[in-house]
């Protein structure tokens, strides 16, 4: 279908999608170069140790077996500054699942028999993998950029002692896992002294830049190509294990090789949701106004890595109050390295603080919308910037109009069909503008059309489509006279997909290079392009990464309808309704996608996803998706998705804001908030599962 | 990779001859889950006998009025055929409740009996368990567990039964029909899984050899007042954290027939026999049900952080018993 509107904000339909359901569309592990080897890895079996033996002739003995690489054997590698891709560098295994050795064989089954009959032997070592907020080794990790850390204003503690009204709770997250669709997996191939590797990752141009530090190569003899991505949540954000073994085994071999990490294994080697348990004060007024916020947080990480869940950093944003503290604690244990998952630190820890805002509420016998507005604030309170823009309060009154909000009976129990209670709840929702230097080239050819070069990725997201737009937009071109080229390391360099970041990014280096191309085009007006075309390149280092005076954030309003089955402790989501303000939309089809696709991974969230540690053995139970639960279509109600277009002026030069991850923000929360207003019931831990609410239900709470 | 001998059977006799031959040999039906097992390493059949030949396939009415439900009949044909929602509705609903559409389409009604469990420890082969090494030791009694059973386990093993399908069997009074070297025979469906006692390895009372050729529904059961009730963590592909499918009959105030069988609770379909007898004779009262129920679920024994299941089922129980006094479809 062609396309003839060239505005910011149509509903373009993505360019990809024929080829994806079509299945031309090839993805990492589609690639069989001639001669292509297949991989097989074997994870650690104990929790915590060192290999004492590898034993692998039996491995080796079994026809279409050609190597086992382990500790043993394998390249030394440049040690990388992510500990967790120094595999098969030394013998310490610091958590179940680490990979200890590498099957390499003629074909995907002899590698997987061959990884079955490696020996290894461990030393093991006794090992600690249950989180708990008193844990002896919590302590409190530095605060890099603003997002971690301890952060302190006022008399936070006194402030919420001498209180007229407080809520004290305690919130529970478990650990989550991303488990997008595709799997890790990468093709890599040496020839002539370079290296290719096809990679499903959510940034090409830092699998290359990684992957040149640890092989000791220079960039150029390195292409990393992730054309389609089926999906990440973060979990690609940056190279994972998959991508240095495959390296690895066919430099090694001399035979192309291909790793496709099995879905069991994932929840091991590609990082997860840290748990997280969360205190919230808050200190109020009588009339409902904030006078102090206290959240602290604990998290997990692991032996070799540092991550934090930063799950306070959004209540730094949120409301104002003269006093607050927000306190992040980790504890390493010997459990897999977590990593990003779709707004981390924003999804679980606004779960907590909008679940105390709604106990607040329910304190105060305040509406729970009219308490948030009266807790509005013109500057963000940590820092006391100005907010670019803020339409915190307008998405609250316009998700209420539409969810017909007026019409609730704010009595809990108040509405029962039968065993069914049914209730509504709503929470906020805030995500930061992010954005990171990219480079783009656009070329104009005689033929009319245009070129535009950027190592975006597209995700599923509809990048390459949205890029098309922002070029069309800066040329003033119908957009289908662009062409879009992403995917691959030879192209400019770009951030990754990630943060919400990606459009914002690509865009302005996009939109840069579209500006000069534009304007070398007006210059030399009614004369003929030369046949290579006219070109014009960009860089936006320092002004995309440029500070500014502003505290930049979107923000959204989500509302839930829920029934509660008393009988069964089932708990069914019956609509969900989420308005946001996140800058100028550029793509009414693709974002509303977005914005509904973290809407259902928010509803997972709340009632189905759950992974759980077994404490004897360190090892997560659920690893495939019959059991890790995430919701299935008939989990999932009308979901309504609309926006605030904002005009701010602050952002990038599309004025938009990141809408990747904004509506998982508050999903969990307004569900939660809703089973309370269905039943009295108060759930503070994650997910609401029957056998949760069913023991709510007897508690009579 | 791990090598196999491919049997295509024609006939039940060749399939059951092929089977006896060989030690490690594993009937086929819909695949859905010996594969999933096979690429586990779980399960390394020798041979793989496929019966989704023979002719299995049907649905038919004896002369008796019972229907007879051929080994290989798909999950989704049977839910879907009308004897079966005519008379036998209960079935119909486990059957729906149960995997995914796909999943139906491909599981065969002898597959769906001789599925196995889904405990995540039988599903690692580097997790202690003695349903598949015998002798291990059993990970999940201190481990994850909240889907486990809470009656009928063992020191051994707490593993439940999956099947929906099962349960409804179950309560219907169906028989299992199996052929093999010593000829045919029938067991009861409530008693075709075991308890895992000291031998967890054995999931049911088939012989190495034989083969389920088919299910009896009896024409006792049929048209009976019966529905199905399943909760679970999602809406749907997911099992049951516990299920429950009735038949009640209900006639001048009088409880005239009344079979309950629970799923989720243990490592088979679990007849409530003891509450059948107390509610047998008596009126159809909410209060009667809520004791008799409580009666048989008085031997449970949860886990740690299993607990919820009684209730659960009691709660589920005592709504379809309820539901189906006041109104034949339980609606």
């Amino acid at each position: 279908m062609q396309d003839t509107s060239n505005a910011l904000g149509a509903p373009t339909e993505r360019r990809e999608g024929p080829d994806k359901v079509t299945g031309a569309a090839r993805y990492a592990a589609e690639h069989t170069p001639a001669g292509c080897a297949y991989a097989w890895p074997v994870p650690a079996a104990v929790a915590r140790g060192e290999i004492t033996a590898i034993d692998d002739s039996a491995a080796l003995a079994l026809p279409g077996v050609i190597d086992v690489l382990s500790h043993l054997n394998a390249p030394r590698l440049v040690e990388p500054d992510d500990a967790t891709l120094a595999v098969l560098q030394d013998a310490r295994v610091p958590h179940r699942g680490w990979y200890v050795a590498l099957v390499v064989a003629e074909t995907l089954e002899a590698a997987r028999e061959g990884a079955a009959a490696v020996r290894v032997d461990y030393a093991v070592e006794p090992h600690d993998v249950t989180l708990r907020a008193d844990h002896a080794d919590a302590y409190v990790p530095e605060d890099t950029d603003g997002t971690s850390g301890e952060h302190v204003r006022g008399d936070a503690d006194g402030a919420f002692d001498s209180a007229p009204v407080r809520v004290d709770a305690v919130y529970r997250v478990p650990p989550l896992h991303n488990h997008p669709m595709e799997p890790h997996a990468a093709t890599a191939r040496w020839h002539d002294g370079r290296l290719t590797v096809y990679d499903s990752s959510q940034g090409a141009t830092t699998v290359r830049d990684v992957l040149a530090g640890m092989f000791a190569l220079p960039k150029e003899r390195i292409t990393v190509v992730s054309e389609h991505v089926g999906g990440g949540f973060g979990s690609k954000g940056t190279p994972r294990p998959h991508v240095v073994l495959a390296s690895m085994a066919a430099r090694v071999t001399g035979r192309p090789v291909k790793l496709s990490l099995p879905r069991r294994e994932l929840a091991a080697v590609v990082g997860h949701r840290s748990p997280t348990v969360q205190r919230v004060r808050l200190g109020a007024e009588k009339d409902g106004t904030l006078i102090s916020v206290v959240h602290e947080v604990t998290s997990q990480t692991s032996r070799i890595k540092e991550f934090v869940e930063t799950a306070a950093a959004a209540t730094r944003v949120m409301y104002g109050s003269p006093h607050g503290r927000t306190t992040h604690r980790v504890v390493p244990l010997d459990v897999p390295s977590p990593s990003w998952m779709r707004a981390p630190g924003e999804a679980p820890g606004m779960y907590a603080l909008e679940s105390a805002m709604d106990e607040l509420a329910v304190h105060l016998d305040i509406d729970p919308v009219e308490l948030r507005l009266r807790n509005d604030t013109a500057r963000e309170p940590d820092s006391s910037k100005p907010f670019s823009s803020r339409h915190l309060a307008e998405c609250l009154r316009e998700g209420a109009r539409r969810f017909g909000w007026s019409e609730r009976d704010p009595r809990t129990r108040s509405r029962a069909e039968g065993p069914v209670l049914v209730g509504s709840g709503v929470a906020s929702a805030t995500y930061p503008v992010l954005a990171s230097p990219s480079r783009a080239s656009a070329h104009a050819y005689p033929d009319g059309s245009y070129a535009v070069r950027v190592n975006a990725t597209d995700i599923g997201t509809g990048a390459r489509t949205v890029l098309a737009q922002v070029a069309a937009d800066a040329l003033g071109v119908p957009v289908e006279r662009v062409r879009v080229a992403i995917g691959s390391s030879d192209l400019p360099d770009a951030p990754l997909a990630g943060g919400s970041s990606g459009t914002a990014s690509w865009g302005w280096a996009v939109h840069e290079a579209c500006t000069r191309l534009a304007k070398r085009l007006s210059e030399q007006q009614g004369q003929q392009l030369p046949p290579e075309g006219v070109g014009a390149t960009a860089d936006t280092a320092g002004t995309a990464d440029a500070e500014s005076e502003y505290a930049r954030h979107a923000f959204g309003a989500h509302f839930a309808e829920v029934g509660v089955d008393t009988v069964s402790g089932e708990v069914r989501v019956r609509r969900l309704l989420g308005v946001y303000a996140a800058g100028h939309i550029l793509n009414a089809r693709t974002a509303r996608s977005q914005f509904i696709g973290a809407m259902t991974m928010g509803l997972g969230m709340a009632l189905t996803e759950s992974s759980t540690m077994d404490a004897a053995f360190g090892d997560f139970a659920e690893r495939d998706l019959a059991a890790y639960h995430v919701p299935v279509h008939a989990d999932v109600p009308a979901i309504e998705a609309h926006w605030i277009d904002e005009d701010d002026p602050h952002l990038n030069p599309m004025g938009s804001k990141g809408i990747g991850e904004i509506g998982i923000v508050g999903t969990a929360a307004a569900i939660g908030n809703a089973l309370r207003h269905a039943t009295g019931v108060r759930l503070r831990e994650l997910p609401l599962t029957p056998d949760r609410v069913l023991a709510g239900l007897a508690r009579g709470m | 990779m791990k090598s196999f001998r491919y049997v295509r059977a024609h006939s039940v006799e060749e399939a059951t001859a092929a089977h006896a031959g060989r030690p490690s040999s594993r009937y086929l039906g819909g695949g859905t889950n010996l594969v999933d097992l096979m690429k586990l390493g779980v399960e390394s059949p020798r041979a793989v006998i496929d019966i989704s030949a023979l002719p299995l396939d049907s649905v038919e009415e004896l002369r008796d009025g019972s229907v007879r439900v051929g080994a290989t009949v798909r999950n989704s044909d049977l839910a879907a055929h009308p004897l079966v929602r005519e008379r036998y509705p209960v079935l119909s609903q486990a059957l729906l409740s149960g995997a995914s559409g796909q999943l139906r389409n491909m599981a065969t009604t002898g597959g769906n009996l001789l599925q196995r469990t889904r405990c995540p420890y039988f599903q690692d082969l580097a997790m202690p368990c003695n349903k598949r090494a015998p002798g291990s030791g059993c990970g999940a009694r201190d481990g994850i567990h909240r889907d486990h059973a809470v009656l009928g386990h063992s020191r051994q093993c707490i593993a439940t039964h999956p099947s929906d399908m099962a349960v409804a069997l179950a309560a219907l009074d169906a028989q299992v029909e199996l052929y093999g070297a010593r000829g045919r025979r029938t067991v009861p469906a409530a008693e075709f899984h075991r308890l895992p006692g000291e031998r967890p390895d054995v999931d049911t009372e088939i012989t190495h050899g034989e083969l389920i050729t088919g299910v009896l529904l009896p024409s006792a059961t049929a048209g009976l007042p019966c529905a199905y009730r399943k909760a679970r963590d999602r809406a749907s592909y997911a099992f049951a954290l516990a299920s429950v499918a009735v038949v009640l009959s209900v006639e001048e105030s009088v409880v005239r027939e009344v079979r309950i069988a629970f799923g989720g609770l243990a490592h088979r379909p679990w007849r409530a026999l003891r509450a059948e007898r107390e509610l047998l004779g008596g009126p159809p009262s909410g209060e009667a049900f809520r004791r008799a129920v409580d009666t048989e679920l008085a031997e449970a024994e949860p886990l740690r952080d299993n607990s919820f299941k009684v209730p659960l089922a009691r709660n589920l129980a005592c709504d379809v018993l309820g539901r189906l006094a006041a109104s034949p479809t339980g609606s």
